[in-house]
């Protein structure tokens, strides 16, 4: 397949699979008001996945569209990085994971505002806006967890100690970050190291909290191969429209 | 069909979540182009990426033309530009204050920052600046809740994007 195509799919999957974790939220958050937060910021994400996955499709010019895509792949054909598969655990791993994804979008969209592909550059402009709003909501949870009390500081410190090694992937560039970033359709995903520490800073700041030393750790979700949480994960997504082929709501 | 007539029926079709402006009044209908044999193509963008309005909208934009005399309608759908709460005109963000929903207080633009709580809302009811954030997200995508502390009435806030 073109490299193009998976550097699109590691976007459109990271919002997709991201949505689909944050939507097993609905109904049991703690507060009415974080319930529906969170299932809005899934919502978003849902709704860039499938921009993302059309033009994915259209790239690939076989007819599969965003149901196709979205449905009927096999595990090895997801390219999300493994951080957004994992499990949602407490309200303070899940509010981190979306304030670390929400700041990485940002700098990424950001920079696709230059890319060769006008579909895509007008799918990172609109999707910016609502990232913004996700990092400013999931940052103030953040520091009001992280500086908050005994307890919800040790969660906040637990649910960075799991998620960090796996934000090391992100910035680990391979062939398909080369390829987008010497034809322009977007940055290599290590150009935006920096600026998305630069996003973090302040909040960490506030929250009490540092970043990680690095570690050898690097997981593979970039490249299909997947953690053991995936399988699970796609069964319950994928289940209606594999019984049911072709349904409409 | 002219295109006059063309912006003045889809002036009438009302946003499905928020029925008190039109898909007008909202910034949705980018392009309306009629040709000489009454076939309308309508460019539409959407709010939120997400908003599962948009259907609805297209559908609705398609009866209210072809009940107009549209021969054929086709709908397409861009993203450049996003659409932002600027395209709300003050005609629209006036009807929403009397319908209850605190316009965007802001430009776009100008909402920006990473710490973002909205302070200084004017309560669409009483016009008091002593409100509060109750919820950074509401009933739909676009909206957030609030409450005034001198009223004390609830309400909802466009927010601004």
């Amino acid at each position: 397949m073109d490299k193009r195509i998976y550097y699109v799919l590691r976007i459109a999957d990271a919002c997709l699979i991201h949505g689909q974790r944050l939507g097993e939220w609905c109904g049991h958050a703690p507060i009415v008001e974080e319930d529906i937060a969170l299932t809005n910021v899934a919502l978003d994400h849902i709704g860039q996945a499938r921009a993302l996955l059309t033009l994915a499709g259209e790239l690939e010019g076989r007819g599969r569209d965003e149901d196709a895509l979205a449905f009927l792949r096999q595990e090895r054909e997801y390219r999300n990085p493994t951080m957004l598969e994992l499990p949602n655990g407490d309200f303070a791993r899940t509010v981190l994971r979306v304030f670390l994804w929400a700041s990485f979008m940002k700098v990424l969209c950001k920079a696709l505002a230059t890319s060769t592909n006008a579909q895509l550059s007008a799918i990172a402009a609109k999707s910016l806006k609502e990232v913004r709003y996700h990092q400013q909501h999931s940052g103030d949870w953040v520091v009001r967890l992280g500086d908050g009390t005994e307890e919800s500081a040790r969660r906040m410190s637990d649910a960075l100690a799991l998620l960090w090694p796996y934000a090391a992937e992100w910035f680990a560039d391979d062939d398909i970050d080369r390829d987008a970033q010497a034809s322009g359709l977007g940055p290599a995903w290590s150009t935006l190291e920096s600026d998305w520490m630069a996003e973090l800073q302040p909040v960490f700041e506030a929250a009490k909290l540092s970043p990680l030393a690095d570690t050898p750790f690097r997981t593979t979700g970039k490249r299909g191969v997947h953690s053991e949480h995936m399988g699970y994960l796609l069964a319950e997504m994928q289940t209606l429209p594999r019984a049911f082929p072709g349904a409409v709501w | 069909m002219n295109n006059a007539q063309a912006w003045a029926t889809l002036a009438q079709v009302p946003d499905p979540e928020v029925p008190v402006l039109s898909v007008v009044d909202l910034g949705i209908v980018r392009e309306v182009e009629v040709a000489d044999d009454d076939c309308v193509a309508v460019t539409l963008t959407p709010t939120y990426s997400g908003c599962p309005a948009t259907e609805v909208i297209q559908e609705a934009v398609v009866q209210a033309l072809k009940k107009a005399g549209a021969r054929t309608v086709k709908v397409s759908t861009t993203l450049d530009p996003p659409w932002t709460t600027d395209w709300i005109t003050p005609e629209a963000a006036e009807k929403l204050r009397v319908y209850g929903i605190a316009p965007p207080h802001l430009r776009a633009a100008d909402a920006q920052t990473l710490h973002f709580h909205p302070k200084n809302i004017a309560c669409p009811r009483c016009g008091s600046l002593n409100t509060q954030r109750l919820s950074a997200f509401g009933a739909t995508a676009c909206k957030a809740l609030h409450r005034c502390l001198d009223c004390l009435e609830p309400f909802e806030h466009f927010k601004p994007i």
